[in-house]
């Protein structure tokens, strides 16, 4: 159940998620259908994040106390059994009025015309892109120019450290919040994670006879190949800064890919030979793409000191506890500067959708007007859990931190305040770009292809769009 | 239907002798019963027509389209043919396959085979018969499931072990060397005494005459096992075979539980890669064309396999 309770929002990982969810979701099912019959002023609602429903369900409450006519059911199913639901779901005419949508499903959904326009909807046409933190409520307008999403959170990266490590090192954390990294030598970036690496006879990374084989702790924890998420938590915030590129010529709708930039390559290349150096778990370590062992889990092992992982496992972080059962203390601070002389975090956002089986599309359409409403975003501002997409609720989240959990998570909001972010590549042919891109990449990462063969695979995303579907 | 087949080859005198004196007494013609038997037919009959044949047809011709499942499906002809002669992805996963078929049915009916004869020959206690089944009794996706944990690199018991005596960690399912090795133990473990029992019901239909005759001889067990047991036990040995190979090509749930088909392409056999198309990449045509390639080489290999084997005919009697 714990696997549950610490499911990442971005993984695609399909393993100890899936069957401990699919162990839970006939319990959910049940839930649901005894409530469900009879009234059609129900409206259903699907998320996946189980660490969220308790901030919808007030939500919800409240959105039931302002409109007694309407309820709403909410449902949760593990990341990936989330995916599989709904598209089952659309096919057997059983999909959800309302359900929480992710950028890399959104272009598939759209294409297959499974979504309501919400600018076509009394309760949603006036949805403000201003209202939001600045680019999230434009991510979610189709090729054909309407909305499809309304915006109700919002993600960075940053690291996470283990404070104690940090502190054996010698090392203190105005040093780590300002390390720079360029893909030549590393830059202080590596020099830090070459210190944080301690082999089993207690030798650190950068001293002589330090033993790679045989490491105790890594310097840096390891969330996989990253292929399946354009490297969100792997590399992102290093090909993010290493200047200029982007992974598509425009966003979102690109077609035209940058995956065969020399930059790019040589960033991939020296990113993935942390772990040849010994200084980030390998693949096998990790347990691969499908992996079991997260940068949280490593930290809480003691195998990684330090790595990078997203806004949305504040909480999971806040509360890691080692063998012993005591609380491990956690600090968080910002993504390393690179060649371009800044900080780079990926800003994606989740946003809800109406799909087009809602059989009361108007009192859907209330309830997502009301999630992406300033009373429900500063609900679960409130909880602490996310990153709200309007500015109070964000504001009510860095203060839930600091206050209750000790945390200062302005790295994370400070990426958006600098304006350091780029956006999700939102593109079509999603899943099968994610098809390539993830072998691509775990190949790489295990040592099997060299960053070069990533020219190839740029040609093929390309031929995607030149073939059409 | 092994099993019918080795009874039937035991016809029951007795009841010959019976069905000729009733049909004596009764003296006329027998009363016609096609009307009742296919009252009897019809409802595996509309099973079979609704579950089996429709998708079947429907997925030949699905894989001569292009069908996201939403959107009517729009001809394309061969196209898909000529998609999967160039994938170099299909072709490994056809290897991957084979090489998974090849290490889980050695491996698997051989040990079924020992399993079996022990089962025969050394005890008659029914606990502990049916403790060879239990495997089988836990769900693909369970087994899957602990095994992961078990092998997990780190965390697992199973590497724990290892390094208590002194070896290496090894990452079962994360290297491309181990990953078909480790997932086809996996399934040896669930399916072997499944395998077993099909076997040991086989073993059961060789009258113990042979073996007194064979004891009389003063043949050993070993000697007996590999000149009665084995020619005796061939028809039933390739039924066998034909349902676990048939299975065994199918493979599918561990693979998706346990490691997605990585590392990278190591352990993406044809049913993943096939359902990765249909259900992650909403590709039905193509996956379909891939599922008829399937169906061909499994008619194909069963067929060459029930001629090869004599499958039909026993060396009894």
């Amino acid at each position: 159940m714990r696997i549950v309770m610490t499911t990442k929002r971005r993984r695609r990982s399909i393993g100890l998620l899936t069957v401990a969810t699919l162990a839970t979701a006939p319990v959910l099912a049940a839930c649901g259908s005894d409530s469900e019959g009879g009234s059609g002023s129900t409206i259903s609602y699907w998320l996946w994040d189980s660490a969220q429903q308790p901030g919808y369900q007030k939500c919800a409450d409240a959105f039931h106390a302002a409109n007694p006519s309407l309820t709403v059911q909410i449902t949760q199913y593990g990341w990936n059994d989330y995916w599989s639901k709904l598209t089952a779901g659309f096919i057997a005419d059983t999909a959800p009025d309302v359900f929480t949508n992710h950028l890399n499903y959104f272009a598939q959904f759209a294409d297959l015309k499974v979504l309501r326009p919400l600018d076509q909807l009394g309760p949603t046409k006036d949805i403000k892109n201003t209202d939001y933190q600045p680019g999230l409520a434009e991510l979610w307008f189709g090729q054909d120019g309407h909305r499809y999403g309304a915006p109700k959170d919002w993600d960075t990266i940053s690291i996470f450290y283990n404070k104690k490590a940090i502190a054996d090192a010698g090392m203190t954390e105005q040093q780590l919040a300002s390390l720079t990294w360029n893909p030549d030598d590393g830059g202080t970036f590596e020099k830090a994670v070459a210190h944080l690496t301690v082999d089993v006879n207690g030798r650190r990374g950068d001293q002589p006879g330090f033993d790679k084989a045989r490491v105790k702790t890594y310097g840096w924890a390891s969330d996989g190949g990253g292929g399946g998420g354009w490297g969100q938590t792997q590399w992102s915030p290093f090909t993010g800064s290493v200047g200029g590129w982007t992974v598509t010529d425009k966003n979102p709708w690109g077609t035209t890919f940058h995956l065969d930039d020399p930059r790019f390559q040589k960033t991939i290349g020296w990113f993935f030979d942390l772990q040849r150096k010994g200084y980030m778990p390998s693949y096998q370590t990790i347990g691969g793409s499908s992996s079991t062992v997260g940068p949280d889990k490593q930290m809480q092992m003691g195998t990684a000191a330090m790595g990078f992982n997203g806004s949305w496992m504040i909480s999971t972080f806040a509360k890691l506890t080692d063998a012993d059962g005591k609380k491990i203390e956690i600090g968080i601070v910002p993504t390393p500067v690179g060649p371009s002389g800044k900080r780079a975090s990926m800003f994606n956002g989740l946003a809800d959708s109406i799909t087009t089986q809602a059989k009361n599309p108007q009192a859907a359409a209330k309830w997502v007007s009301f999630l992406a409403g300033q009373q429900c975003q500063d609900l679960i501002g409130g909880s602490g859990v996310v990153f709200p997409a309007r500015p109070s609720g964000t504001e009510l989240a860095v203060r839930f931190n600091k206050d209750k959990r000790g945390l200062d998570v302005t790295p994370f909001t400070d990426q958006v305040k600098d304006k350091t972010t780029f956006l999700f590549p939102v593109t079509g042919h999603a899943a099968d770009i994610t098809a390539l891109l993830k072998p691509a990449f775990d190949g790489i990462y295990i040592g099997s292809a060299e960053p070069s063969s990533l020219t190839e695979v740029n040609r093929q995303i390309e031929d995607l769009f030149k073939v059409g579907s | 239907m092994a099993l019918d087949n080795a009874v039937e080859r035991h016809p029951d005198p007795g009841r010959d002798a019976s069905m000729a004196a009733g049909g004596d007494a009764r003296a006329g013609r027998r009363k016609d019963d096609t009307g009742l038997a296919v009252l009897f037919i019809l409802p595996a009959l509309i099973g079979f027509l609704a579950f089996l044949v429709w998708p079947t047809l429907r997925g030949i011709y699905l894989s001569f389209t292009t069908f996201n499942l939403l959107t009517p499906p729009r001809w394309v002809g061969l196209d898909n043919y000529v998609r999967m002669v160039n994938d170099p992805i299909f072709w490994n996963a056809m290897k991957v396959t084979l090489y998974y078929v090849v290490v889980n049915i050695f491996f698997q009916t051989v040990l079924a085979l020992v399993i079996a004869v022990m089962m025969q020959r050394l005890t008659k206690k029914t606990w502990l018969r049916a403790i060879v089944l239990t495997p089988y009794l836990v769900s693909n996706v369970v087994a899957a499931m602990i095994f992961l944990w078990i092998l997990d690199f780190q965390l697992g018991i199973g590497n724990h072990l290892l390094t208590l005596v002194g070896l290496d960690r090894i990452p079962f399912l994360t290297s491309d060397t181990w990953v078909i090795p480790t997932i086809a133990g996996i399934n040896v473990w669930r399916h072997v005494g499944y395998t077993a029992l099909l076997i040991f019901a086989g073993l059961q239909t060789i009258p113990e005459t042979v073996y007194e005759a064979g004891r009389v001889d003063g043949a050993s067990e070993n000697r007996m096992f590999f000149s009665i047991t084995l020619p005796l036990l061939r028809p039933i040995l390739a039924l066998v075979l034909i349902i676990t190979i048939v299975g065994s090509f199918q493979v599918f749930d561990t693979v998706a539980i346990a490691t997605a088909g990585g590392p990278v392409n190591a352990s993406r056999v044809l049913q993943f890669y096939i359902y990765d198309l249909a259900f992650g990449r909403f590709q039905f045509g193509y996956a379909s064309a891939l599922s008829v390639a399937l169906l061909v080489v499994l008619v194909v290999i069963s067929f060459v396999q029930y001629k090869v084997s004599n499958a039909d005919s026993t060396d009894l009697g």
